[in-house]
């Protein structure tokens, strides 16, 4: 168990340091930085001046040794277009994406379950077909697409909740459906395949056959067997999220990380840049490895090979 | 057997047949503007008309040309991409799956990280700094979609070289590439079709969602993202700007979903057997 934790824990750490090397990458992909801190007219000197201010004179991978300290240090620079660290600008937008997130994540668990479960208990039903219809339909629309519609609904047409911005429970309602609609559809079909195996298994039929009452029989017997790959699948949605956010927080002009990010892109800020998609991905890396944790919790089978 | 979708294979029939005949079957030119005929509403609204159907957007540009046209940039852009990061997946899956040990842990860490990383800033990063060209979208959007294949394909090696004709071609002084491409390969191409199919919605949303952000296909290129892009500043008072084209993008996708599904049905044979055993 503990040594599964530890493998576990360097296995992410791997995958965090392949992170700063792509982030590194893109860096040096977008150009000279100073074409954009230097104006157009400026001396050849000043400028050789500036890139060995920047260090970006030395060897590619001492550059890359020093990116890694500061990152270490939580130093990712200065932005080029607020007076802030690009650090503390994103973790300062941190908050209202988790909060985003979380409710969007929520929402698509609350949905989900329930429809993934019914539909497997009377498969075929035309409360199955319904439900299934609505996930396929679900995971066909574009985030874009359901948000802007949403707002013309809920927004424009109807007047009853706001379309931007962020404050109370109201003007999360609309942000959180957009983003959680495609989840809500995904873990609903993959909780109804799940149960469907499930409830086809000897345990469940010798459940049946004690006279256990059907409540105790799905949710006990079969719905706690079915929950680990659900959970394996709804930990992966939250990388989905974390990408979705970035469409959604621009469209609900939502103060998040994705729509910090998507402005620092049109200008060309590339400190935030590499910021948010570090912090983003740090972020998905520690919640999977926090999920497989808990796995060894809910499954005593699960050992690391 | 599972019936054929007719809907899903109608819906992508008319794809690409609009992508292929655009000029033959647009009512007008997707880019010629007519202010007098600016936001004129969908025909069967008041103040719409015959001459265009699904309405007019602020430059007075047929909707439905545009929708029409704007098919064969997501088909292109779709195809071109789902083959080069069908190519890479599938590669590196043969790879991880075939040798296994420690070419495979660092294929799979390849895949942790792609899949940590959200994708659409990844793409946007990229673009914002390579420029935002129709190449370097179907390449960025390439490149950072080999994920699935790799996954599905190493999978499927991990059992197909348990198979004794693994053994036997290699016992037979097959070289290893050979083994790789005429015995293993040929075993996966189901599951390529089926992910493919899949896949080719999923990138049809991308690159929609690239254009919408402004970092996709530029104007006046009709691309369904731009469209919807533009529509959204005049949600207010002309909501057929961006309903259509959301709505063609959304049907299009139901159309690879319901096909890619049916297909699973038809080529997996494990799933197949799952359908019958069931039944």
């Amino acid at each position: 168990m503990q040594r599964y934790v530890i493998k576990r824990f360097f296995q992410s750490l791997i995958v965090i340091l392949g992170i700063s090397v792509i982030v590194f990458i893109i860096i040096h992909l977008t150009g000279d930085p100073t074409d954009l801190l230097l104006p157009p007219e400026a001396e050849a000197e000043d400028r050789e001046l500036l890139r060995e201010q920047l260090g970006l004179d030395r060897p590619i991978y001492i550059q890359y040794l020093e990116f890694i300290k500061n990152i270490a240090h939580g130093d990712f620079g200065q932005s080029f277009r607020h007076q802030a660290s690009a650090f503390s600008l994103i973790i300062g937008a941190l908050p209202a994406t988790i909060e985003l997130t979380m409710a969007a994540m929520i929402l698509s668990i609350v949905i989900a379950l329930p429809v993934g479960i019914i539909s497997a208990i009377r498969p075929r039903s035309n409360y199955d077909r319904l439900g299934m219809t609505f996930a396929l339909l679900g995971q066909s629309i574009p985030v874009y697409w359901a948000g802007l519609m949403l707002i013309l609904l809920f927004a424009v047409t109807l007047g009853w909740l706001p379309s931007t911005g962020r404050g109370g429970i109201r003007h999360i309602v609309l942000p959180a459906i957009t983003l959680g609609l495609f989840s809500t559809a995904a873990i609903a079909r993959f909780t109804r395949s799940s149960m469907l195996n499930v409830l086809d298994t000897d345990y469940v039929r010798t459940a049946r056959i004690k006279g256990l009452t059907e409540y105790i029989v799905v949710l006990k017997h079969a719905f706690k067997n079915a929950s680990i790959p659900v959970l394996t699948m709804t930990s992966l949605q939250f990388g989905r999220m974390l990408s979705g956010a970035v469409i959604t927080e621009t469209i609900f002009s939502w103060p998040g990380v994705g729509r910090m990010a998507v402005q620092a892109i049109y200008n060309r800020d590339f400190p935030v840049v590499q910021t948010a998609v570090f912090i983003t991905s740090v972020l998905f890396v520690g919640i999977n490895f926090l999920v497989d944790i808990i796995y060894t919790y809910l499954d005593p089978r699960i050992k690391y090979k | 057997m599972k019936e054929a979708p007719l809907g899903g294979l109608a819906i992508l029939f008319l794809l690409v047949m609009g992508a292929l005949f655009s000029e033959f079957i647009a009512p007008h030119s997707p880019v010629d503007q007519d202010i007098t005929q600016a936001l004129s509403p969908p025909f069967w609204f008041e103040g719409g008309t015959w001459d265009h159907l699904l309405g007019t957007d602020e430059l007075g540009r047929d909707i439905l040309s545009r929708i029409i046209f704007g098919a064969r940039i997501s088909l292109v852009v779709g195809f071109i991409a789902v083959a080069i990061s069908g190519f890479i997946g599938t590669c590196l899956g043969l790879i991880s799956g075939y040798f296994g040990g420690r070419v495979d842990s660092i294929i799979m860490r390849l895949v942790d990280i792609q899949l940590s990383m959200p994708y659409i800033l990844i793409a946007l990063a990229l673009i914002g700094a390579l420029g935002p060209s129709l190449r370097n979208i179907i390449i960025v959007i390439g490149i950072t979609s080999w994920v699935d294949y790799a996954r599905v394909v190493r999978g499927e090696v991990l059992s197909i070289k348990e198979n004794e004709f693994v053994d036997l071609a290699r016992i037979a002084g097959c070289s290893t590439y050979r083994i790789l491409l005429k015995h293993i390969f040929p075993s996966v191409v189901n599951s390529l079709i089926v992910l493919g199919t899949l896949m080719l919605g999923r990138i049809i949303i991308f690159e929609a969602a690239l254009s919408f952000l402004g970092l996709g296909v530029q104007p006046p290129t009709p691309s369904w993202g731009i469209m919807l892009a533009d529509g959204r500043q005049y949600l207010t008072y002309a909501w057929w700007l961006a309903t259509f084209p959301g709505l063609a993008i959304m049907l299009v996708v139901l159309g690879t979903n319901l096909v890619g599904d049916w297909l699973r049905d038809m080529l997996d044979p494990r799933q197949r057997a799952a359908v019958r055993g069931k039944r």
